[in-house]
């Protein structure tokens, strides 16, 4: 009888494909492991699919955001968004959290922004400084070297500044930054007299082509199948050719997509097997509690299939891991695989955001000029009041930064909108003209902060709910605490600041009230917690290497597992922990403790 | 470095002038492999041996998950070609032609509208009341004030202007307008969305992105100076 693929034994299984996912599948196959990756969506080629320079006059709607495609038609995002077909969740009473998914290979890497910020010492110790949160059971110490190779494996520009918390890459790591743009130098100038440092933005994107001499030797010394991959998936990748939004994809490869930087090497070692619209359901353990494999519901036939692995990983992001393990009961793990500390889906954090727009009349009539560049930030604004809250001066424990866009990007859905509260309600040519004027001469700020985690914000099985696979779904808590509200109180009243000090207007309402100027929960989706890491099995699900404490052939490696949400966008720390951990699980394996 | 928007291609190549020709070559070939690309070639343009992808087999075609490459619009219009012909005139009134480009509804502006208006979403379907309401008081403000039997499209530039200027703007609109003003704000957004998302309306107000770069340079000399920058 011929062995079909459901009977056969892989040494690891990861379940997701995204920024953990796709860099625990790809250090493992490149060591030498035998990998079956389950992705819950559809397989996705940014190559082929990617609708790179079409205009939004040929889409509907103008490509504008509809419930179906939030962020607009030509956003990479396939079967996803706040709300995915057939897959619910809710919230308790007003906690209104907005789950974020992507079904497709590669998940979320295909649309995200590609900020990609370290976290600083300070974030790693925040109870240490001030009392609130938890410590991580690493140091930025630990870390840095997975950041060095992280950046250098995805390509990163970027500058270093050497300011307070905001850590240097080693030499030779980053990418240059792009020059910056018009508006850009604008806010800059005005900063200066604010005390607020405007620097070179990270982003994952190529601003020219890696060294594929050079990384591969550096990151896999000693290993030549991992340096052959990556060699060649460095050599497949173009430089970014400063047009068309990254939110679309990037058929040239010039960005970070798991789909375009971490799978296809993954492959190319011939370790690795992916199977698409299989979304997995529970992890399966033996009489002692240790994993064997995975239930998944192959999307298709709509039946449940198992498959066996020696170790699994979720990396499903934070909330659907949660789910997995909080839906995996058995007789030795009541309450939830890697439960027994009854903290899987607590200790829930997304990111504070709080915007305000602005219109500059130094912008108006500007002369004709190309701003697309990266598509992404070239500047951004770190956090830089580190001392005046040592020294108890706001009413916040912690730090955010400023991500700020606008200028002359290609008109879309909603163009010239609102218009009238310039110019009293033109129209005709007077319209034609007011709308070469003001054309580029709005910028929006958003401030993106640091949650502290509560009590008050969690996720559990919501016992009156199923989705269409038959599959208990999650129900969500959430509380703000004032922390986080007069974060985003500063937010607002700063950016007003900044827009005055351009010579601008403020075109938005800037609150008195945190409530209402926070982002909704979620909303920012920059969610992580749930199965945070920790020194002590029972205030922690998983040890510094994504371990669960209770099932050692179990690993957590997306967001689920971060101890706070510092205001660097998690992306980077995500992949830097994921492969670290990915290291350490196949030392464990070869020395024949998994 | 404008390029012209309006003619059948709409990509342009990248101003090759500072690049050697394997560098020009490599950007043309990225820029040639991107399907979006290809697929807007006129079909009498692609070379023998390419093949135009002119649409995405991954895609399931649902609203999920539609065709990128080559999208269509899932939802029938609903507004009655007599009601599209005052729509367009009015469209007109907002964006005439001028010395720089065409107008609205040459850019087919008022078929925009209708699809916005059609498509079957809770803040589209209250535009739809309101568009199509506007429709109809338009045309009958035009009779009441102008002559029985005339609709907002036989009206003189003048006598058009004469209605538009009550509502052209909710806060300073007497009340009995102020509905109407509502009217003509949506079709001022819906017109504005419309025409300046066409090649001839970004080339109007001077967007000259979504070409490939060979480098990305500084703002140019004039633009610094403008912002008082240098």
């Amino acid at each position: 009888m011929t062995q079909t693929p459901q009977d056969q034994e892989y040494d690891v299984i990861v379940v997701g494909s995204g920024a953990a996912g796709g860099m625990c599948a790809f250090i493992l196959a490149v060591n030498g492991a035998r990998v079956l990756m389950l992705e819950a969506g559809r397989d996705y080629d940014p190559v082929s699919e990617t609708p790179m320079f079409d205009l939004p006059m040929e889409a509907p709607l103008r490509g504008g955001g509809t419930p179906e495609k939030p962020f607009g038609f030509y956003d990479a995002t396939v079967d996803g968004g706040w709300q995915v077909p057939g897959e619910p969740y809710s919230s308790v009473d007003d906690a209104n959290f907005l789950w974020w998914r992507a079904r497709m290979l590669g998940g979320r890497t295909n649309h995200w922004g590609r900020i990609s910020l370290r976290m600083g010492p300070y974030d790693f110790k925040p109870r240490s400084r001030d009392g609130l949160g938890f410590d991580w059971p690493m140091t930025y110490e630990d870390l840095e070297p997975w950041y060095d190779k992280t950046e250098a494996l995805i390509g990163v520009y970027g500058s270093n500044e050497g300011l307070e918390n905001t850590p240097n890459s080693s030499p030779g790591v980053l990418l240059p930054p792009p020059a910056p743009r018009a508006h850009e130098l604008l806010a800059q100038k005005a900063c200066r007299d604010l005390d607020i440092p405007v620097i070179p933005a990270h982003l994952a994107i190529l601003s020219e082509r890696q060294d594929h001499e050079r990384w591969p030797a550096e990151l896999f010394p000693n290993n030549p199948l991992a340096q052959r991959v990556t060699r060649e998936s460095m050599q497949s990748r173009a430089a970014c050719f400063w047009a068309t939004p990254c939110g679309r994809g990037c058929s040239i490869k010039a960005n970070f997509q798991s789909t375009t930087v971490v799978i296809p090497p993954a492959l190319a070692t011939g370790n690795l097997e992916i199977r698409t619209d299989a979304m997995v359901r529970e992890v399966t353990v033996d009489a002692q509690g240790r994993a064997t494999g995975v239930h998944y519901i192959d999307k298709n036939t709509r039946l449940d299939e198992h498959a066996r692995a020696r170790v699994v990983i979720l990396a499903a992001s934070a909330c659907e891991s949660a789910r997995i393990m909080l839906n995996s009961k058995s007789n030795v793990h009541p309450d939830g695989i890697g439960n027994g500390s009854g903290l899987v889906g607590k200790y829930l954090m997304d990111t504070v955001g709080a915007g305000v727009g602005g219109q500059f009349p130094a912008m108006e009539n500007m002369p004709r000029h190309n701003q697309d560049g990266s598509s992404g930030m070239h500047l951004y604004m770190p956090w830089w009041l580190y001392q005046e809250q040592a020294r108890g001066r706001l009413d916040f424990a912690r730090g955010y930064h400023v991500e700020f866009g606008g200028g002359r990007g290609m008109p879309g859905a909603g163009a010239f909108g609102g218009l009238e509260q310039f110019t009293g309600g033109s129209y005709g040519r007077a319209f034609k003209e007011d709308c070469r004027r003001y054309y580029g001469s709005f910028l929006w700020f958003d401030g993106r902060g640091e949650m502290i985690p509560n009590e008050d914000c969690y996720c559990e099985i919501d016992p009156d709910g199923v989705d269409q696979w038959g599959i208990p779904t999650l129900r969500f808590h959430w509380k703000w605490s004032d922390h986080e509200l007069n974060q985003a109180r500063h937010m607002q009243h700063t950016f007003a600041e900044i827009i005055e000090a351009m010579g601008g207007n403020v075109t938005s309402a800037v609150q008195d009230d945190g409530a209402d100027a926070i982002a909704a929960p979620g909303q920012i989706i920059h969610e992580v917690g749930g199965a945070i890491m920790g020194d002590d099995p029972s205030r922690s699900v998983l040890n510094q290497y994504c371990q669960s404490w209770e099932v050692d052939n179990l690993f957590v490696t997306d967001g689920a597992c971060f101890v706070s949400n510092a205001d660097k966008n998690p992306t980077l720390s995500i992949m830097a922990i994921a492969w670290r951990a990915s290291e350490y699980l196949v030392e464990e394996m070869s020395r024949g403790s998994l | 470095m404008t390029e012209p928007k309006n003619s059948g291609t709409k990509r342009a190549l990248p101003v090759l002038g500072e690049m050697d020709r394997r560098e020009a070559l490599k950007v043309m070939a990225i820029a040639a492999a991107t399907p979006a690309l290809a697929s807007c070639e006129p079909a009498a343009e692609t070379g023998p041996g390419t093949v135009a992808p002119r649409s995405n087999p991954m895609a399931r075609g649902t609203a999920f998950d539609p065709d990128l490459i080559a999208p269509v619009v899932p939802w029938e219009p609903v507004l009655t070609e007599d009601e599209l012909e005052t729509l367009a005139s009015l469209c007109d009134v907002i964006i005439p032609a001028d010395e720089v480009s065409p107008s609205a509804s040459s850019l087919g502006a008022h078929r925009f509208i209708d699809e916005w208006v059609s498509a079957p979403y809770d803040g589209m379907r209250q535009d739809r009341v309101l568009v199509r309401g506007g429709i109809v008081w338009i045309d009958r403000e035009a009779s009441t004030r102008f002559g029985e039997g005339l609709r907002f499209r036989d009206l003189t530039d003048e006598q058009k202007t004469a209605i538009c200027d009550d509502i052209c703007y909710g806060p300073e609109a007497a009340a009995e307008h102020k509905v109407a003003s509502r009217f003509f704000d949506k079709v001022r957004d819906l017109t504005a969305t419309a025409f300046y998302t066409t090649p001839e309306g970004m080339e109007d107000i001077g967007y000259v992105g979504n070409v490939p770069l060979p480098r990305w340079d500084p703002p140019p000399p004039e633009v610094l100076r403008h912002l008082g920058l240098e």
